[in-house]
């Protein structure tokens, strides 16, 4: 396999505990804290990990959205990454666009393999690599926690309901990875040095000619409604209690 | 009106709670048409069950041999097929789902939304995003039809006793051989399962093995439980994966929730939200669990597991 793209989702840390702004036009993230989307990590880790072993060539590095992410895309090439592309946009982009958009460039780079987080932990959408493999016509894996390459078919382990699936792919395909697939591995200062000096391309999602999805407008964010605390309880017993009162047990 | 098509989840012979629950969200749009799309190899059972669901006008059945096991390229270009003529395709927030209805609605030109977990319209929804951490309402294009997942832990089952007419689809088209099923590796369990049972008991870091997890087995046995688990108990290697409850994991709502050594991260609350009660047992008074939980008990699980077990059993 030639190149893998990978996807790169800037995004409210994982432990930033997320507030909505009071005049529920969304979430606050004025000073907050953003990283790489944390599935996104693991699906870069997995592609590196690909080409260690030999079986692809390039790893490129893919984010879509504003300039900002160009943090994401270094933190990518400091991992390892070769090249990154950042394909610019200011504001919401809706899901089949970015899809349309991964499915050009994996089609001008002649992509083996587009390996993405399975969902973003902003949205929780958990749909751009399905819809990715409905426009581009080739096959998906999604929830992956095992990859193997066999020339021009991939095995991959999916992490569903029932229990682990296995699925063999022909390549090009889209992968979308889950929690346990791996561990990334820890950026080290030199390679932030030398992340620098490797090429990051910037161009206008405007200027790819993708068209837009049908937008789903959002209207209003509030936040959850919220369990109240409970009793507790001293010992045992006391819970035993407590549950069959309740007729629970 | 509404003309609202469900894609069913099955397992090849039994159909998933899910269906019945897509329905219900379904049946929350004010004059509501619904159908259900049943695709299998063989379909006669699962849309005899199908039938039975309240609310449910016609089953239709797509019967090929192509459609024996549930992979997301195969499906999907039947289900574009079927669902001209319709204003609305649900389908379940399960990992079936979940890996099915983004690869319809692309093929049908149109966002998804995810996870819908009240309706307010007929195009309009709220759903969770941020790990539940916000709710937000969002309106699909009127034009257009709308591709949906239902969040399953947010709606009862529609009662049964119907009888909807079957009636076989006629959809012809081509489908790929690019993606091939292996196998499944699962593992069998007597116990009720953990999305529908009514109650779970679920283990967390703190049970420090696989060996120590029977301790939560064992509970969950005295009480006729499913078992559920932390994503850290998960990633140690204690338990399955899909026993993982949270953000990534499963989103369940059982009417009795134990939730022993688990710290209660945002992204493990998130999944048990609906719970009727809500037990905790932690160490940690500081523990962010008790935050939630209906009922706490700070204690050291390896005694108050056991004597719990003894006092149920």
């Amino acid at each position: 396999m030639d190149k893998i793209i990978v996807g790169l989702k800037r995004v409210v840390d994982y432990n930033v505990r997320v507030q909505v702004k009071s005049d529920g036009s969304g979430v606050e993230t004025d000073g907050v804290k953003m990283s790489i989307n944390p599935f996104d990590e693991i699906a870069l880790e997995e592609a590196l990990r690909i080409k260690e072993r030999g079986e692809a060539s390039e790893v490129i590095a893919v984010s879509i959205g504003s300039t900002e992410a160009q943090q994401q895309l270094r933190t990518g090439l400091a991992m390892g990454a070769d090249r990154a592309i950042l394909v610019q946009a200011d504001g919401d982009i809706d899901p089949l666009s970015i899809a349309r958009t991964f499915q050009h460039l994996a089609e001008k780079e002649n992509a083996g393999l587009v390996l993405l987080g399975k969902q973003a932990i902003d949205g929780d959408n958990n749909q751009i690599p399905q819809m990715l493999s409905a426009s581009w016509g080739r096959p998906q894996a999604t929830f992956a926690s095992g990859v193997e390459i066999n020339g021009n078919t991939a095995r991959v382990v999916r992490e569903v309901d029932a229990g682990l699936e296995t699925i063999e792919v022909d390549l090009p395909a889209v992968i979308s990875v889950d929690l346990r697939l791996n561990e990334a591995r820890y950026v080290k200062l030199p390679d932030i040095m030398k992340a620098k000096k490797k090429p990051l391309d910037v161009v206008a999602l405007a200027e790819l000619g993708i068209e837009a999805g049908p937008q789903i407008k959002e209207l209003s964010y509030a936040p959850p409604e919220e369990r109240q605390r409970g009793i507790m309880v001293d010992d045992t017993a006391a819970l035993v209690a407590v549950l069959k009162d309740k007729g629970l047990v | 009106m509404a003309k609202i098509l469900i894609v069913a989840e099955h397992d090849g012979s039994a159909l998933n709670p899910s269906t019945s629950k897509c329905v219900s969200c379904a049946a929350a749009i004010d004059n509501a048409e619904i159908d259900v799309v049943v695709l299998a190899a063989s379909t006669a059972d699962i849309a005899a069950q199908a039938a039975e669901i309240g609310s449910v006008s016609r089953v239709i059945t797509i019967e090929r041999a192509e459609n024996k096991d549930a992979l997301a390229a195969v499906l999907a270009p039947q289900i574009a097929a079927v669902a001209e003529g319709y204003t609305h395709v649900f389908g379940p927030s399960t990992t079936f789902g979940r890996d099915l209805m983004p690869h319809v609605a692309a093929l049908l030109g149109v966002n998804q939304v995810s996870d819908i977990m009240s309706v307010e319209g007929s195009h309009t929804f709220r759903r969770p995003v941020y790990a539940g951490n916000a709710i937000v309402t969002v309106e699909a294009p009127q034009g257009n039809i709308v591709v949906a997942t239902v969040r399953v832990a947010s709606w009862e089952a529609s009662p049964g006793g119907n009888t909807a007419a079957v009636e076989e689809g006629d959809v012809s088209v081509d489908l790929p051989s690019h993606t091939r099923y292996v196998g499944l590796e699962s593992e069998t369990s007597d116990r009720p399962d953990l999305q529908t049972a009514a109650r779970v008991v679920a283990g967390g870091r703190a049970l420090g093995s696989s060996e120590k997890f029977e301790l939560i087995n064992k509970l969950a046995d005295a009480l006729g439980a499913g078992v559920g688990a932390s994503r850290a108990a998960v990633d140690a290697g204690f338990c399955a994966n899909d026993m993982q409850v949270g953000q990534t994991g499963k989103i369940i709502a059982p009417d009795l929730y134990i939730a022993i050594g688990i710290s209660g991260a945002i992204q493990h609350v998130t999944g048990i939200k609906d719970a009727g009660t809500i037990v905790a047992i932690n160490k940690d008074e500081e523990a962010p669990i008790f935050e939630i939980a209906d009922i706490g008990l700070v204690a050291d699980l390896f005694d108050a597991v056991p004597a719990l077990t003894e006092a149920l059993g």
